[in-house]
Formats: structure tokens, C-alpha cells, sequence
């Protein structure tokens, strides 16, 4: 099987799908002649021209809107955010237009549009550079929310999110697009709403999803090698809609829960995790579910701060060992 | 503001669609009249604003549109879906919040639609349809067929982000769409001159090197005329433009906010009641011999007794049921 990088995966994603159905289209700032911020439309433009490859102004809030008039009638827009930290100023038509046409209509308008781009924390960006915003549009009803960790994962799930009737977020790891993973050459998709177990274990479910499922899939190396301890990694891959089942299946056969996330702590989707698992696997429980998440802070530039404000092996550990009473406290 | 139809005669052979004008106005007159009753009777809930005085805007304008163009506007859209030919009946539910509505209930005075007849909405966020309506028109100009796209919205509405952008990208981008900015010259209670720095909203578009167009707002025909010249520069041009409609609305913002006040006078508002767009037009079709007074009396008549009808509609229709509340959240 060819291997391919995180962000390869996802143009073949974007080639492959806009080959499909001509009604597909990519507009974002720097997708056509600088072949993309992150490389991600590198190419595109040339195979597909400036009607379905474009270049917009630095205008956020007016793109998303572009993009959501067009998939009222019938389009499918993929509108590309160079970064999610700039679709703050999009969040009105992300939110109150695509979220909520088809319903306020009357089911007369869904809006089939992808808005996606890098996000979660790189390195040394600074505060208003580096934040995770799955939570935010995972609150919001009649958005489905996707954050893929693997190359393989990436290109399917982008071309289901394109193939989708509704406004899909997807969230792509800004420090995932060098990463590399096996890709079939076939095609495939994975359906949006399904989990992945990343690594099966027995003693302890880690949930996460992302870049923190590197980080959980280190964590479990080393439980295993230091402490015996064989975790499963639960990949939640779409926040929006959660796969409940996946989740509470194998807490029910670890009888102990780590959640693992970039962002912020209060309102996370590590709480909307618990919230599931308290209720629905409450006797199973061994221990109290454990999370690990963001620093409680915005992301300092300082290098030592922000490795110390990003969930790593170390804190997963950590959490584990409280999950397990091996803490020693 | 001069125009060829303002002083000079009507032409006898555009009777009927002088009358049809006439007729149209009637009917969002006396629907939203029916509406301001209803809102008092407690029929209809939330935020309600009304289009009195400012009938010759949204009538004028989309005589010049066809039926496969696409029709955005903002919360103050009762008119335009009723003039798009949604049944009044229909739009009278939707205020009354029920199931024949046409949103089916769920969107309210500020949310209609009406895909079959392309109206897309009925939107409550200040400004947000500029972009939606040039997605629109791109999307005509993506599939290359000789539709346009239109949006309404207050005068307002010229000082938000989305409207700088949209316009911005319509004029680069070369998209087939018309604005039309309806100046009734309050936002809520402020008036122009107290939030924009440009008085002449019209002169925004020269920002954007993009047409503009200033019209008289409570004169239909030169209304009319003026968007028939910007729908032609969208259809066979791709040029979008800006159209000032100057305008005036009787009612309070809301139905829930004074008719005057701290914000305008009593004598401002009567003194602008002189200028109704009704009354003009039935004055020069009435001095043209082209209608009589009876004539427009059975008009007005038969306008009345189909709004009366279309509240009976309303509320003979039932409420949604309770599994309403889960469905259209998300599409198969």
C-alpha cells in the first residue's frame, strides 16, 4: 500500500471528489496559484481552472457566505480557512446561516458545504495562532464536525464530508500535514460517525482523536512497556455526531476512561465524552474518568510554556495512573 | 432623482402592469396592516417588522426580475415573498407560527422561504444575505446560465464587514447580482447621518468600481426602471450594481418599538405619509383615465377580502406537531 503524507491524502481527497461530481468546488485564500498555504490544493488548480479553484481576498466572513449561497442552490462548496483561528470571523455564517437554513426553512435548503483548514496548536504561533475549536462547532446543531488524525483517515472522511448533504467542519492538525500513513490506491470513504479503535487493549479506553491520538497512541507504548498496562486508544475521528457506542463498548470491556483533547478544559468534548460514559456505563466504571486537555490558558509563545500547555505522553500517563489508582495518591 | 416616468405621461399600453403594481402594493399593504393586528391580538409571537411605506421598493424591483432568479433578503421580508407569489395564506401561517407555514412554522417573520418560487430567505443577522446572494451568483456564473441573483436590505446594513466584502468580490468577480439598499433612514432608532460617515449610501459602490444607481424609493415606476437597467448590466453585463432605493417606514423598527419618539418626530413621519407610494400611483393612474376611483375602490376591495382570507388560513392551520422539533436538523 503507497504511503502518503496527511496532507496528500487529503488533495487526493479534494482531486478525487471534484473529478466525481463537477459541481464540487475549492475557494479559500491562497488555494489556486500558491497552490495552497499548506500545499493541501496543491495542483488543483492547474487540473481544475480558477472557476472551481479560487483565490478570494482576505474576507472570512464574506467566503463562508459565498460558499453558503452557493450550496443553496445546489453546489458543493469546499470553502478552505488557511487557519480555523481566522473563521472566527466567519462564525456568523458557519453558525447561524449553514447550521441553521434547512431547519429555519422548513427543510427547503440543505447546505452542503465542507469549511475546512488547519487547527489545534503548532508551534511557538502564539495565542491567536494556536487553538483547538472542535467544541465549539460541535455544540451547534446541524454541524457535523470532523477531525481525522492518520492520512488514511484524513482522505476518506474529507470525501464523505464533500459526498454529505450538511455543513461539515473539518478540522485538519496543522502539525499533521507532514505526517505519513498508508493510503490504499483503491478507493474508499468512512462514513462520518464512526469511531476507530487505533490500538486494542484491555485495562483502560484512552479517547481522543486528531493530534492527541499520536500522543495517546505514544502513552500506550509506554504503559505497556513501563507499567503493564495494555490501553485501548479510541480514535472519536467525526466530534459531531459522537460515536456513543464505540466509546461506552469498550469502557465496558476496560471499566476505565482517560479523554484526551487539545483544547480548553471547560465545555471540552472530553466533558461531553464523560457525559456519555457516566450515564451509560456507570456500573462498569472501576475509577472516576480522568481527562487531559489544554491548559486552562491562551497558548503562550515561550517554548517550555507551550510544551507544558499541550497534552503529551507524560500527562496522558499521568491521567492513566489516576484512572488506575496508580498514582500513588 | 429625475425619471422619465416621474412628471411625464404613463403609457396606456402598460396598463395592466401598471395595474398589477398597483394591485401588489395593495397586498402588502394589507397584509402587513392584517400582521401589525394579528401581532396585537397575540397570534404572532417574537420580533415582527413591518414593510408599511416602503411598498414601492421591494414592488418595483422585482417586477424586473424573472422567476428562475434568485430572491435574498433581510428580516423585513414579508413583502418579498409575497411579491415572489408565495400565498399570502402561506406567509400569513408562517407569522402565525404554524404547520402550513412557509417555512412550516419553524422560521417566523424574520425566516421565510420558499424554494419553489427561489426565495432564499429571510435572514436575521444584519447584512448576512450579501454574501449568501453573491454565492448565489456565483453559482449562476459557475454553470454559465443567464439567471441573476437580488438582495435586499436596509441602509443599515452598509456599515458591517459583509457588506464591504461581498461587494468587493461581486465587482472583482464580475458576479450577476443586484443590491438594493432600501434607505428608510433609521437603523432601529439611529438615523444615517448619526452612524455612517457617507450620507449618499449610493456612493459606496464607487469603492468597489461597481454601478450604482439613487432612485426615488417611494416612486414604483422609477423604481422599477431603475432595476430593469441593473438586472440588464447582471444578466448581460455580469456587472453587479448598488442601488439606492430612498425610502420610509411608518411603523416602528419592530412591532415591538414606538412609531416615533426620541428617535424622529410625529411631524417627520406625517409630513412623509404625504409621499405614500400608493396614493402616488393611484393619484396618476386615476389622472390618466387609466383607472377609475371605482375601479381602484374594487381593488382595494378584493385585497382586503384576500388577506382576510389568508388569516383565516392562518388560523385554521394547525401548529406543528411535537415530532416537528427534531426533524429538518440535519438532511439524509
Amino acid at each position: 500500500m503507497p504511503t502518503l503524507t496527511y496532507r496528500d491524502a487529503l488533495n487526493q481527497a479534494l482531486r478525487e471528489e471534484m473529478e466525481r461530481d463537477p459541481d464540487v468546488f475549492l475557494m479559500g485564500e491562497e488555494v489556486g496559484v500558491y497552490q495552497g498555504a499548506y500545499k493541501v490544493s496543491r495542483g488543483l488548480l492547474e487540473q481544475f481552472g480558477e472557476l472551481r479553484v479560487v483565490d478570494t481576498p482576505i474576507a472570512e466572513n464574506g467566503f463562508a457566505g459565498i460558499g453558503v449561497g452557493a450550496a443553496m442552490v445546489g453546489l458543493r462548496p469546499v470553502i478552505e480557512f488557511m487557519t480555523w483561528n481566522f473563521a472566527l470571523l466567519a462564525i456568523d455564517q458557519v453558525v447561524n446561516s449553514a447550521a441553521k437554513m434547512l431547519y429555519m426553512s422548513g427543510g427547503q435548503f440543505p447546505i452542503p458545504v465542507v469549511f475546512r483548514g488547519p487547527g489545534g496548536a503548532a508551534l511557538q504561533l502564539g495565542a491567536q495562532h494556536s487553538q483547538a475549536f472542535e467544541s465549539w462547532y460541535a455544540h451547534v446543531p446541524g454541524l457535523k464536525v470532523v477531525a481525522p488524525a492518520t492520512p488514511y483517515d484524513a482522505k476518506g472522511l474529507l470525501k464523505s464530508s464533500i459526498r454529505d448533504n450538511n455543513p461539515v467542519v473539518f478540522l485538519e492538525g496543522e502539525m499533521l500535514y507532514n505526517s505519513k500513513g498508508e493510503v490504499p490506491e483503491d478507493e474508499y470513504v468512512i462514513p462520518l460517525g464512526e469511531a476507530d479503535v487505533k490500538r486494542e487493549g484491555a485495562d483502560v479506553t484512552i479517547v481522543c482523536h486528531s493530534k492527541t491520538v499520536a500522543v495517546s497512541l505514544k502513552a500506550a507504548e509506554r504503559l505497556e512497556a513501563e507499567l503493564d498496562i495494555s490501553a485501548e486508544v479510541v480514535d472519536l475521528r467525526t466530534i459531531r455526531p459522537l460515536d456513543v457506542a464505540a466509546v461506552v463498548g469498550s469502557v465496558h470491556k476496560t471499566n476505565r476512561c482517560v479523554v484526551v483533547e487539545e483544547g480548553w478544559p471547560f465545555a471540552g468534548v472530553g466533558a461531553q465524552v464523560v457525559d456519555h460514559v457516566q450515564r451509560e456505563a456507570f456500573d462498569y466504571l472501576d475509577a472516576p474518568v480522568q481527562r487531559v486537555t489544554g491548559a486552562d490558558v491562551p497558548m503562550p509563545y515561550n517554548k517550555h510554556l507551550e510544551r507544558l500547555a499541550k497534552p503529551n505522553p507524560d500527562s496522558v500517563i499521568a491521567a492513566v495512573k489516576k484512572a488506575t489508582y496508580l498514582d500513588g495518591d | 432623482m429625475a425619471h422619465p416616468h416621474s412628471e411625464t405621461h404613463l403609457d396606456p399600453a402598460r396598463a395592466g402592469f401598471y395595474r398589477d403594481l398597483l394591485r401588489q402594493m395593495l397586498l402588502v399593504r394589507h397584509f402587513e396592516e392584517k400582521a401589525g393586528e394579528a401581532y396585537a391580538q397575540g397570534k404572532v409571537g417574537g420580533f415582527c417588522h413591518l414593510y408599511i411605506g416602503q411598498e414601492a421598493v421591494a414592488t418595483g424591483a422585482l417586477a424586473a426580475v424573472r422567476e428562475d432568479d434568485y430572491v435574498f433578503a433581510g428580516y423585513r421580508e414579508h413583502a418579498h415573498i409575497l411579491l415572489r407569489g408565495t400565498s399570502p395564506g402561506a406567509v400569513m401561517a408562517e407569522l402565525f407560527g404554524r404547520a402550513d407555514g412557509c417555512s412550516r412554522g419553524k422560521g417566523g417573520s424574520m425566516h421565510m422561504f420558499d424554494a419553489e418560487r427561489n426565495f432564499l430567505g429571510g435572514h436575521g443577522i444584519v447584512g448576512a444575505q450579501l454574501p449568501l446572494a453573491a454565492g448565489a451568483a456565483f453559482a449562476i456564473k459557475y454553470r454559465a446560465t443567464d439567471q441573476i441573483a437580488i438582495c435586499f436590505f436596509g441602509e443599515a446594513a452598509v456599515n458591517i464587514g459583509a457588506f464591504h466584502e461581498t461587494l468587493n468580490m461581486a465587482a472583482l468577480w464580475e458576479l450577476p447580482v443586484v443590491f438594493v439598499v432600501e434607505n428608510n433612514r433609521y437603523g432601529m432608532g439611529t438615523a444615517l447621518e448619526r452612524a455612517a460617515a457617507v450620507w449618499d449610501v449610493y456612493r459606496r459602490a464607487c469603492s468597489y468600481d461597481m454601478a450604482e444607481e439613487i432612485v426615488d424609493g417611494m416612486d414604483v415606476l422609477a423604481v422599477h426602471d431603475t432595476t430593469v437597467r441593473a438586472v440588464e448590466r447582471a444578466r448581460d453585463e455580469q456587472a453587479p450594481t448598488l442601488i439606492e432605493a430612498r425610502t420610509y417606514r411608518y411603523m416602528g423598527h419592530s412591532m415591538a418599538d414606538p412609531i416615533h419618539g426620541h428617535y424622529r418626530t410625529k411631524e417627520e413621519l406625517e409630513e412623509q405619509k404625504k409621499k405614500d407610494p400608493i396614493r402616488r400611483l393611484e393619484r396618476r393612474l386615476a389622472a390618466e383615465g387609466l383607472m377609475g376611483e371605482d375601479d381602484i375602490k374594487e381593488m382595494d376591495r378584493d385585497v382586503l377580502a384576500e388577506v382576510e382570507e389568508a388569516a383565516q388560513f392562518a388560523d385554521e392551520s394547525p401548529d406543528p406537531g411535537p415530532e416537528a422539533l427534531y426533524t429538518d436538523v440535519y438532511a439524509d
